[in-house]
């Protein structure tokens, strides 16, 4: 089932032209990866679908995203609630500096009414364990965030995102400033998350593509040249280009 | 080869020379008033009235008013300077407007203080009627360190990362939510050390003072902001050059007293600039 539907997307920063004509049908709970060389465009995609490119300035866009029947392109989408149900993580681990707890509190804080401390402390126990990290940190909540380990660092990002209850996670590529055994225990996280959420990921490490995406979705220079399941697209993909760049000629 | 080396060793020399006769200055003003002044501290300098036409007696008074009109001018510059200071650094996009304030905030930075002192005349004592009073000196001792309240708060608040904003409106806090919870608290001790020296800086200013508040002799405390008040800094200036006959240690001890004044503040903002930089890791 789709969760998100992509009608004829065009994004301009500028005269620019970032992304053109896309089409594309994002799978509910299913990891979907996109790819393609720098500057294709799959960060911005993969922006679009919280608004986060709005805070650039001299961003357009045309075209429809509808998330549960609601485009999120249109003028009154309210941003909070977009941005609530459809979270990021992003490439640089980037825990604010404040301990782990509240780290993963801050969400929750500026969304709702004051909670009770135990319900709290439940959300935290409930996210860092959906991360894998509450035995490691459970003893530790109070400490800042800013000394943990980068691997740490990134899920405690993940962990503080998913304390907000959001239905999308988008990953713009979560694993690249990771060593590749803890690149591989993310891969692990996701496809654990997978059940609950559904997953974007943007790559440029294709083996990342492979290993854990259902989807997959190549671009390049803003134009969405291929998508579909991720076996196919590796295996026998019907695109000279994508064919290309997979068997590593360019990019 | 054994010619450069010398040469530099003889330009390490005069370097290490000219950076030595900056400290000789500053260490040598406090040393002689800390060694004029201090035998006039004692508790009844510091807590009583001026006496026999400022000769005598405490100076309990200049030093109530230059907090009051130090404390005064914060009151005003810390709210309107810190708002000035978020509207450029997080809500103003570049355009003729903001321009057209960084250009007023750096003239503002650059007028001399006496011009303060005779636009506070005319502003605060003439044209609103507050006369010489605490109000009219604290509003133009506000507006003369406004421009260094707003520039600190300016840098401090673009020193905080755009990940963190980043992250925060990606949660889905609101652009005021990101400011109150995320970028201020992260900004506070860069906010604090350009106030404390802005503090400083009012608590030693003469000229701005001078015609809008400044007391010649007035031996009581001040009962309202529309009171005259002494203040230490004008204080000092009529016992070295207004007044016959007056003691040389009471002249150093009220140096030494405003000295001490200033300096104590500028070490505060040394101490949190310190704490904070040992903390900052991101």
């Amino acid at each position: 089932m789709a969760k998100i539907k992509v009608n004829n997307l065009n994004l301009w920063y500028g005269s620019f032209q970032a992304l053109k004509g896309v089409y594309a049908n994002f799978a509910e709970k299913k990891i979907t990866a996109i790819i393609g060389p720098s500057g294709c465009g799959k960060s911005t995609m993969l922006r679009v679908f919280n608004r986060m490119n709005d805070l650039i300035e001299g961003v357009r866009t045309s075209g429809e995203i509808i998330i549960d029947n609601l485009n999120v392109l249109g003028e009154e989408t309210d941003l909070v609630a977009l941005r609530k149900k459809v979270g990021i993580v992003f490439q640089r681990p980037n825990p604010f500096p404040l301990s782990v707890y509240e780290n993963i509190v801050f969400g929750i804080r500026v969304h709702e009414q004051p909670r009770k401390k135990a319900e709290l402390n439940g959300i935290v126990e409930e996210s860092l364990k959906s991360v894998l990290l509450w035995d490691e940190l459970k003893d530790k909540l109070k400490m800042p965030a800013l000394h943990l380990s980068l691997e740490q660092k990134q899920r405690l990002c993940i962990a503080r995102l998913i304390a907000v209850k959001p239905d999308v996670v988008l990953m713009d590529e979560p694993c690249s400033t990771l060593d590749p055994q803890a690149t591989a225990r993310i891969e692990e996280l996701m496809r654990e998350l997978r059940k609950n959420y559904t997953i974007i990921i943007v790559t440029h490490n294709m083996q990342q593509a492979a290993r854990v995406s259902d989807d997959t979705g190549f671009m390049l220079l803003g134009e969405l040249v291929e998508f579909g399941a991720t076996h196919e697209i590796f295996t026998a993909p019907k695109d000279k280009r994508t064919e290309d760049y997979i068997t590593g000629r360019y990019g | 080869m054994r010619n450069s080396r010398r040469s530099e060793k003889i330009a390490f020399f005069f370097l290490f020379l000219a950076t030595l006769l900056i400290v000789v200055p500053v260490g040598l003003i406090i040393a002689i008033i800390i060694q004029k002044g201090l035998p006039a501290i004692n508790w009844q300098f510091l807590s009583d009235m001026p006496r026999s036409g400022m000769r005598a007696g405490g100076i309990l008074p200049a030093i109530v008013g230059t907090i009051y009109l130090v404390g005064g001018a914060i009151l005003f510059a810390l709210p309107i300077g810190l708002l000035a200071a978020i509207y450029l650094s997080e809500y103003s996009r570049d355009n003729l407007l903001t321009r057209m304030i960084k250009l007023a905030i750096v003239n503002l930075a650059g007028v001399p203080s006496v011009v303060y002192g005779l636009f506070g005349l005319a502003l605060f004592v003439v044209f609103c009627k507050f006369g010489a009073s605490i109000l009219s000196g604290s509003l133009t001792l506000g507006i003369m360190i406004l421009p260094l309240i707003i520039t600190s708060s300016r840098e401090a608040l673009e020193s905080v990362p755009d990940s963190f904003r980043e992250v925060s409106l990606s949660l889905g806090a609101s652009k005021w939510q990101t400011i109150r919870h995320i970028v201020l608290p992260n900004a506070v001790p860069g906010i604090l050390t350009g106030t404390i020296l802005g503090l400083g800086r009012a608590a030693g200013e003469t000229a701005p003072i001078l015609f809008t508040v400044a007391a010649f002799y007035l031996p009581q405390l001040p009962k309202s902001l529309f009171d005259q008040a002494m203040a230490l800094p004008y204080h000092l200036y009529v016992i070295s050059t207004q007044v016959p006959n007056v003691d040389e240690k009471i002249r150093y001890g009220t140096a030494l007293v405003l000295l001490f004044l200033v300096l104590f503040m500028n070490l505060v903002a040394i101490i949190i600039r310190y704490h904070f930089r040992k903390k900052k890791k991101w």
